[in-house]
């Protein structure tokens, strides 16, 4: 009952916060909501039993995304452009798209059943196994970076490819930026 | 923000303890929560705290532009490498048993180590790249 009241309250809260996101007309407001939202999603993690997720979540989502963001608000200035009026097309496409994910949802398993298909394939032999195998109390960490040391390898990558990618996007930018400035 | 001497003390003695904390989560990922991902988010911060109150450039002097990218690459070189070194040892890409033969569990854990040291290089250097690449102008 206990928990059903927090989560219920954090979920909330999480709503209330989103809409806030929408609303705000100062990107900088809107950063900071954005902040405060992934700090609540870390506590529903929390409150889920999945730790490690709310360290990440709270670390990049609350943390270095913010960041991030108030730097990128250097660029484009703080308030955000007025928009125009409703565009109806994309309203119905939104509307339609939500409605057949929230239809999709509907086939899941109930919250917390323990006769869920992801409960039953390879999850027990993680549960059972793990310890006597990699010597690794974090079941979490033994999955990420032994059984699915691929995925995690080539989530690195990902990682590389952003920063790389940053890197030739925008010093090759300001490179010709102060070159055309001397030519002037 | 240079000027704002109580930002400047408290910056600074903040610094080392976020670094520890930084090394502590990745070092520690096998045990508690975190890993190299959190672990190099956190250390990342300890820069980019001290980009957002000395400076970009001030930061640039404390962490080299080429030592950032070198560390990026780095970082995904060790986890590659990780494999590549079990393959040499005869097993497949990234079978850590084979590292401690004698001891097939203990060479997972070691292996899983420095598969996260790897990703915490990574990390580190890509968001101190990220924030310094926004902010420089």
């Amino acid at each position: 009952m206990t928990i059903l009241l927090i989560d219920g309250f954090l979920l909330g809260l999480l709503v209330i916060t989103a809409i806030g996101v929408i609303a705000a007309r100062s990107l900088l407001a809107a950063s900071m909501l954005l902040a405060i939202y992934s700090l609540l999603i870390a506590l529903v993690w929390v409150s889920l039993q999945a730790v490690d997720v709310a360290f990440t979540e709270a670390a990049v989502g609350a943390g270095v995304s913010t960041v991030l963001l108030v730097g990128t608000l250097v660029f484009v200035g703080k308030w955000e452009k007025p928009s125009a009026r409703i565009h109806w097309p994309a309203l119905c496409i939104v509307t339609i798209t939500g409605a057949v994910l929230i239809y999709g949802t509907l086939d899941m398993p109930s919250f917390g059943d323990p006769q869920a298909p992801g409960h039953h394939h390879v999850a027990p032999r993680y549960i059972h196994d793990s310890l006597a195998e990699t010597k690794v109390p974090n079941m979490v960490t033994a999955v990420l970076a032994s059984y699915r040391g691929f995925d995690t390898l080539f989530e690195t990558v990902v990682i590389f490819t952003a920063g790389l990618s940053l890197i030739l996007l925008l010093r090759s930018v300001r490179r010709t930026r102060t070159k055309s400035e001397e030519t002037l | 923000m240079k000027e704002q001497i109580i930002l400047r003390v408290v910056t600074k003695m903040l610094i080392p303890f976020i670094l520890i904390f930084g090394f502590y989560v990745i070092m520690h990922g096998e045990i508690s929560p975190g890993g190299g991902f959190q672990g190099g988010v956190i250390l990342a911060s300890a820069f980019i705290l001290y980009a957002l109150v000395f400076g970009v450039r001030q930061s640039r002097r404390v962490l080299w532009r080429r030592v950032s990218d070198a560390l990026a690459s780095l970082g995904v070189l060790v986890y590659a490498g990780v494999g590549v070194a079990t393959m040499l040892l005869g097993g497949l890409f990234l079978d850590y048993n084979v590292l401690i033969p004698a001891d097939a569990p203990a060479g997972q854990a070691l292996g899983i180590t420095l598969v996260e040291i790897g990703v915490g290089i990574t990390v580190t250097a890509v968001m101190i790249t990220i924030f310094n690449e926004l902010t420089e102008s």
